[in-house]
């Protein structure tokens, strides 16, 4: 009996991502949604810009490499020209919550039958360890040497609890990965934004609270747990919005 | 199908598009290409089509690449300032060897500048535009005829050669209202093997990008793509020539230019002087040749633009320097006149300094 297997969806490529990096379970957890519903050969993934680059490497359907936070605006072209086809973006938090900003709300508002899978690790990864729209205050980057002050840069971007006021979206929730139990639901969480979509429901965004400890200068250990005492008191996890869940429930 | 109609610039290049089989369209408005997408509005969702504005041109051009990515056909339009916030998504479109057409229906600048005509998108068109070492095919209709007639050629360049086109046209052709005979619907049957499908389990996966960290991998796809360019240099350059047997004076100018430059030309022949046009259609590719060949014969140029001359750098670099090459023009949202362009042509006929 098999115990134990990489998803199908996934190649053979060796991942480059840093040791204790969570962009490996992550990328798991799409490919086995992928998997699930057995959709590989219609499925067209859109990679960022950011640490998940390379993403289009990874997963064995077909991809897009999009401009940084463009991916919302490519998913939309794709999905405009191939309805059937189930397509999804992954991306960073420098990605979708800064230079995409404009590209994620519009995306949600016109609640775009597509799947966002929003990679939260509070920092810019691939250039080194900046200042992301969701570092933390007080939060020490290589662009905020002292700590994030809010006087100067301003508060975290709290993404779901933005989108979730947008009467568009269909499926807004924000899961971590830090351990087995959080694994699970995220796990779940992006099985149902997979499953909306094919049930052409629309918009669906997985917020998932990720660690960096090559940036966040600690043992990938420590890293899990910051995100229990920081990251978690600041992004609480939770459904924010689930338009046909709700309206089953009244 | 043949029968005319009466229809203005911008509107021709939308039933153009469609009847090309094009049928996803992704705009922001900007005067002055409004009729554009507001005929793209009515009739796309009338025969299966998207119509879709989009919350910037910056998210425009990426829907635009989304869609080339899968391999069907799709435009979008706007003008100078939006057309400036494309020109990333056009480099990516570029870079990935996509086929997509983008409409440039120019306006007076720098910055905002103005709504009223203009050609100062030029370099920003011909020479690249956004970053990288990349060309687009690029077209220029003097009139609403060429509208319609332009857009579906480029539609077809821009398969060909799997790389992005452009409709460089002006507020003028955009805005004036012309018979028309509108092209044929067009069934096209260009395999697209590289275009993201769905694998169907059936072949690898596509990916379509532009990144390539090993620089010589990075330098052929370069050398890859300036082989194709040069292609295009050898095939693919259009122009008119008129009353060019005999000149001793050539005017060199396109789109709405050419249209008060031709004006222009019959009048300095009316008065004995030897005028003749070329009239670049592509302005890249460049008709380097044709210049070449009249610089032999000629006196000397008159580039007339309306831009504080753009292309004249090119005229000046076909002809090697041999002739006198000068400058008409306005700019602003300003057209130069009949009366203008005779008084270069005089001039130029009667001798200019090289």
């Amino acid at each position: 009996m098999i115990v134990f297997q990489k998803p199908k969806s996934l190649t053979d490529a060796e991942l480059h991502y840093c040791p204790g990096c969570t962009h490996g379970i992550i990328h798991r957890l799409v490919a086995e949604a992928i998997d699930t519903f057995d959709v590989e050969g219609k499925t067209i993934g859109v990679a960022p810009v950011g640490c998940s680059v390379l993403a289009y490497n990874y997963f064995r359907c077909d991809m897009v490499e999009a401009a940084h936070g463009r991916a919302p605006a490519v998913a939309t072209g794709l999905k405009r020209a191939l309805p059937e086809n189930v397509i999804f973006t992954y991306q960073g938090d420098g990605d979708l919550a800064s230079i995409g900003m404009a590209e994620t709300v519009h995306a949600a508002t016109r609640n775009e039958n597509i799947t966002v899978i929003f990679v939260n690790n509070a920092i810019y990864g691939m250039t080194g360890g900046q200042m992301a729209p969701t570092s933390l205050p007080g939060q020490v980057t290589q662009t905020s040497p002292y700590g994030r002050d809010v006087k100067t840069a301003g508060y975290p971007i709290r993404m779901c609890e933005m989108l979730s006021a947008l009467d568009g979206p269909e499926y807004i929730v924000r899961v971590a990965v830090n351990n087995v139990k959080n694994v699970r639901n995220a796990k779940k969480a992006i099985e149902k934004a997979f499953r909306n979509q094919i049930e052409n429901k629309g918009f669906s965004l997985v917020e998932v609270v990720s660690s960096c400890p090559t940036n966040w200068g600690m043992t990938p250990q420590n890293a899990l747990k910051w995100i229990d005492e920081n990251m978690l008191p600041y992004y609480p996890l939770g459904v924010y919005k689930d338009r046909s869940g709700q309206e089953a429930a009244k | 199908m043949s029968e005319k109609v009466l229809m203005k610039g911008n509107e021709a290049i939308a039933e153009a598009a469609i009847r090309a089989g094009c049928r996803h369209y992704f705009g922001y408005p900007i005067t002055p290409q409004t009729e554009l997408a507001a005929y793209m509005a009515k009739r796309m969702p009338k025969i299966g089509g998207t119509f879709l504005q989009a919350e910037s041109e910056i998210a425009a051009i990426n829907m635009v690449y989304g869609v080339a990515g899968t391999g069907k056909r799709v435009m979008t339009s706007s003008s100078s300032p939006g057309v400036s916030l494309k020109q990333e998504g056009i480099s990516y479109i570029a870079g990935a060897d996509l086929p997509a057409l983008i409409v440039n229906v120019q306006r007076g600048g720098p910055g905002l500048g103005g709504i009223q005509p203009s050609q100062s998108d030029y370099f920003q068109a011909t020479k690249g535009g956004g970053h990288g070492d990349y060309h687009l095919i690029v077209l220029t209709p003097a009139g609403v005829q060429e509208m319609a007639d332009l857009t579906a050629l480029a539609f077809d360049l821009a398969d060909k050669y799997r790389m992005p086109a452009m409709l460089l046209a002006d507020g003028t052709t955009g805005q004036m209202m012309e018979p028309v005979v509108l092209p044929e619907e067009q069934i096209h049957t260009v395999e697209k093997p590289w275009a993201v499908t769905g694998t169907g389990m059936k072949r690898p996966h596509n990916i379509i990008n532009s990144l390539y960290l090993k620089p010589e991998e990075l330098e052929e796809m370069n050398f890859a793509r300036f082989r194709r360019y040069a292609e295009i240099e050898e095939n693919e350059v259009r122009y008119e020539s008129f009353l060019m047997e005999d000149a001793d004076v050539c005017v060199v100018a396109f789109g709405i230019a050419a249209r008060v430059s031709k004006n222009a030309v019959v009048a300095a022949r009316a008065e004995g002087i030897k005028a003749g046009l070329i009239r670049p259609i592509t302005v890249w590719p460049f008709p380097k040749k044709a210049l070449a060949c009249a610089a032999d014969k000629v006196k000397g140029f008159v580039s007339v633009e309306l831009s504080m001359g753009q292309m004249i750098e090119d005229v000046v670099l076909a002809t090697g320097n041999r002739r006198p090459v000068m400058l008409c023009n306005r700019a602003g949202g300003m057209i130069p006149t009949p009366d203008g362009v005779l008084d270069s042509i005089r001039k130029m006929n009667g001798g200019a300094e090289l």
